[in-house]
């Protein structure tokens, strides 16, 4: 079993590495040919960046258009962030003081993130529009999640594992060295449940993740009277 | 094909979101551009052969050429936040036309194609091969899509579904299945200078019937100038304003500003068109052919400035993208930018105190003000962000005395389509039309029931014609909607004008006791 997860874990790491690195390389490399940013848009690039911050940490955005997606979404996605620096603890020696800091918010932001995740699933099922545009996969995913917080809830607060060998185990594949595992069934779906989410995330839609630093109506800035714009195949259509 | 019979949407006292009704707006299809309208452009005249690959193939073009349309097709959650902000799907409650479902129609289509997901559990995700039935559906959502990214305000993501139906509409004209209302008009706007198809002759007609007009009105010879080489300013205005009411009243409010601020101004006959059509169908280079007339005709007069008259989606490739399509425009004059607004132009010479406005003469209105798609939300005026709302806001109050704004929701950035832009302006989507007017109609009665407003003023061509059309089934008149410069056309005193002008006027127009 913990030679298993070891493989599982090594080829989830690189699949979620590669496969990200591969998805932004493109997005990169793609053109942003006409200037389109959803105005009033800032004008300068200091201004891109603190409209960039407000829609990644309050969700400016969709707080504007539905504010119990907006709830339950910030819900979900803080209680997240959270929890996984929380998990920090499982991968340093000695844990980092702020990691220890967090430590009691982290514990009850699994139960917030839970929260979210139910509202949003309700909201999928229960409101007609929302469920006429999800594929199965919208619901899998949210399945996904929430089976992930809740073992981990069941873990934290009703069924311990034994959290030092697990340590031992996760600091062990970090050197590559394969140490014994804890093998309760509440882990290794925990486990199994995040290997299979990190192998997913390069091609389903948690890519929003990434995208939403290369979406050119956000961070572009509005200056296009200023300054001219131009993608490298336009400038070939030109000299045509 | 016969107009089919069609229910005007209730309007009621707070908006609500609608239950959806599937297929609803099934039938509602814009006539498909023969041959004759489609090889000028460079597309095929019919579907070809292999139109499957072929469109494919595009779509993948696209999406290397296109970071937006590539982020935009990975990113969404499906979340839902879109879902009640198109102003199609709220006055159709047809499903396909939320944000989300209509660019599904395309997306469905790439995740089956491009994304290992899509090529392996297509159910899964969602994935659908392309087939007759998809192709047809593209055809008649992606002409239910006004390009007026309301929907790309509120996306957590910024996605903008008028980039998606820009794509899908490229990829429909490259499998030969276009739209004959915009390919025709683009055909004629790059052999004939404008949409409308005038030519010079007509131009000059016209142009000095109005010079008449406004002598007989004021006593003051306000010229309207074509082709004058060497002139200041070079505007460029949507063809609409030449003939089109209360277009046109607003063509004859940009002359007076010009006469009484002394800027020596020209128009074009060679580049008479402000409107860019080629932007509807997500051309590039159609849109740089247009473009590149007016590059020209700012060369060839020797002109010092370019200033665009009142058109949403042209003040969008203007400011945005004229620059990049055909600049540098380094042989005009650096102090002003490039190009303007009519509406900078007035509220600076209004700032300046270089023309006078009378308020009262046009006290025989209460006056709100419709902000167009494309100039709130894809554009700017001035330096500030949001100046876009701001001047055309400050420029009214300096010409009326009475000003209410329709409900924050349904203004600035926030505002609801007319109903009829981004080539959807036909008579053969006139169902779509008005029920697509609906929100806009919904605010506006809110005003007109609360604050007595009378009319409606608005900066864009399109607007302009779609509200004179689909008011009156709404219970309004045709002439409730003007032109932002008709209202300072009535307000500005010109020097040496008769004292006796109001006397000369419709007898419409409330008079101030003299």
């Amino acid at each position: 079993m913990s030679i298993l997860f070891a493989i599982l874990f090594y080829a989830a790491t690189a699949i979620l590495v590669f496969g990200l690195a591969y998805r932004i390389r493109k997005y990169i490399k793609t053109p942003a040919p006409l200037k389109i940013p959803t105005t009033p848009a800032p004008t300068s690039r200091s201004g891109v960046a603190f409209r960039m911050i407000k829609e990644i940490t309050i969700f400016e955005s969709l707080f504007k258009s539905s504010k119990w997606t907006w709830l339950f979404g910030w819900l979900f996605h803080f209680g997240l962030l959270l929890v996984l620096l929380r998990h920090l603890r499982y991968f340093t020696e000695p844990v980092w003081w702020w990691v220890e800091l967090i430590q009691p918010f982290g514990k009850y932001a699994s139960i917030v993130m839970l929260v979210g995740l139910g509202g949003l699933l309700v909201r999928r099922i229960f409101v007609d529009r929302v469920r006429y545009i999800s594929a199965p996969s919208d619901y899998l995913m949210l399945l996904l999640i929430i089976g992930i917080g809740a073992t981990g809830v069941l873990m934290t607060f009703v069924t311990h594992t034994d959290i030092v060998t697990l340590k031992s185990y996760l600091l062990g594949l970090m050197v590559f060295e394969i140490r014994t595992m804890p093998t309760d069934i509440v882990l290794i779906i925990h486990l199994a449940l995040v290997i299979l989410l990190m192998a997913i995330f390069p091609i389903s839609k948690l890519l929003h993740a990434p995208g939403v630093f290369f979406s050119p109506t956000r961070n572009q800035v509005d200056n296009p009277r200023e300054q001219r714009h131009i993608a490298p195949w336009a400038v070939k259509l030109e000299s045509k | 094909m016969a107009a089919a019979e069609f229910e005007t949407p209730e309007l009621r006292e707070y908006p609500i979101i609608p239950k959806l009704q599937k297929g609803t707006m099934a039938h509602s299809k814009p006539f498909v551009a023969k041959e004759q309208f489609q090889t000028p452009l460079g597309y095929p005249g019919e579907l070809v052969d292999n139109w499957k690959q072929v469109a494919i193939d595009k779509m993948g073009e696209l999406t290397e050429k296109y970071r937006s349309l590539q982020v935009f097709l990975d990113s969404c959650v499906k979340c839902g936040a879109c879902t009640d902000k198109c102003h199609y799907y709220l006055g159709t409650t047809d499903p396909k036309n939320m944000p989300v479902a209509r660019q599904d129609l395309f997306r469905k289509v790439y995740r089956r194609y491009y994304t290992l997901a899509g090529k392996l559990v297509p159910k899964l995700v969602g994935a659908e091969d392309l087939t007759e039935e998809v192709l047809d559906d593209w055809y008649t959502y992606f002409h239910q899509c006004s390009q007026c990214r309301r929907c790309s305000v509120y996306c957590p993501y910024g996605i903008d579904t008028a980039e998606i139906s820009m794509a899908a509409r490229e990829v429909m004209d490259a499998v030969g299945k276009g739209q004959k209302y915009c390919n025709e008009i683009i055909g004629k706007a790059q052999t004939l200078g404008n949409n409308l198809g005038l030519p010079e002759p007509a131009l000059i007609d016209t142009l000095e019937g109005l010079e008449e007009d406004i002598e007989d009105e004021t006593g003051v010879q306000v010229k309207m100038p074509l082709d004058v080489k060497g002139a200041e300013v070079l505007l460029i205005t949507p063809s609409a304003d030449f003939f089109a009411e209360p277009h046109i009243d607003g063509l004859i409010g940009y002359a007076k500003v010009f006469h009484e601020a002394g800027i020596s101004w020209t128009m074009s006959s060679y580049a008479s068109e402000a409107a860019n059509f080629g932007m509807f169908i997500g051309s590039y280079e159609n849109m740089q052919k247009l473009a590149l007339r007016i590059r020209k005709a700012a060369i060839d007069l020797g002109v010092k400035r370019i200033v665009f008259g009142e058109c949403g989606h042209a003040w969008r490739v203007a400011y945005s993208f004229l620059n990049t399509l055909a600049g540098p425009f380094d042989f005009l004059d650096s102090n002003y930018p490039v190009p303007q607004h009519i509406c900078e132009v007035t509220h600076g010479l209004i700032q300046e105190g270089k023309i006078k406005l009378d308020k009262s003469e046009n006290d025989h209105m209460t006056l709100t003000y419709h902000d167009s798609c494309n100039v709130a939300r894809a554009s700017r005026m001035g330096d500030t962000a949001g100046g876009q709302f701001t001047i055309p806001r400050d420029i009214i109050k300096a010409c009326c005395n009475n000003f209410y704004d329709m409900p924050e929701y349904s203004i600035k950035e926030g505002t609801y389509c007319c109903g009829g832009g981004g080539g959807l302006l036909t008579d053969d989507l006139i169902e779509l039309r008005v029920k697509g007017a609906m929100p806009r109609m919904q605010a506006l009665k809110h005003v007109t029931e609360n604050n007595g407003v009378t009319h409606m003023a608005a900066i864009c061509a399109i607007c302009k014609s779609q509200f004179s059309k689909v008011f009156p089934y709404y219970d309004f008149t045709m002439d409730q909607i003007v032109s932002v410069h008709q209202l300072v056309s009535n307000a500005i005193v010109l020097t040496g004008q008769n004292d006796g002008k109001s006397d000369e006027e419709d007898s419409t127009d409330a008079e101030q006791a003299a």
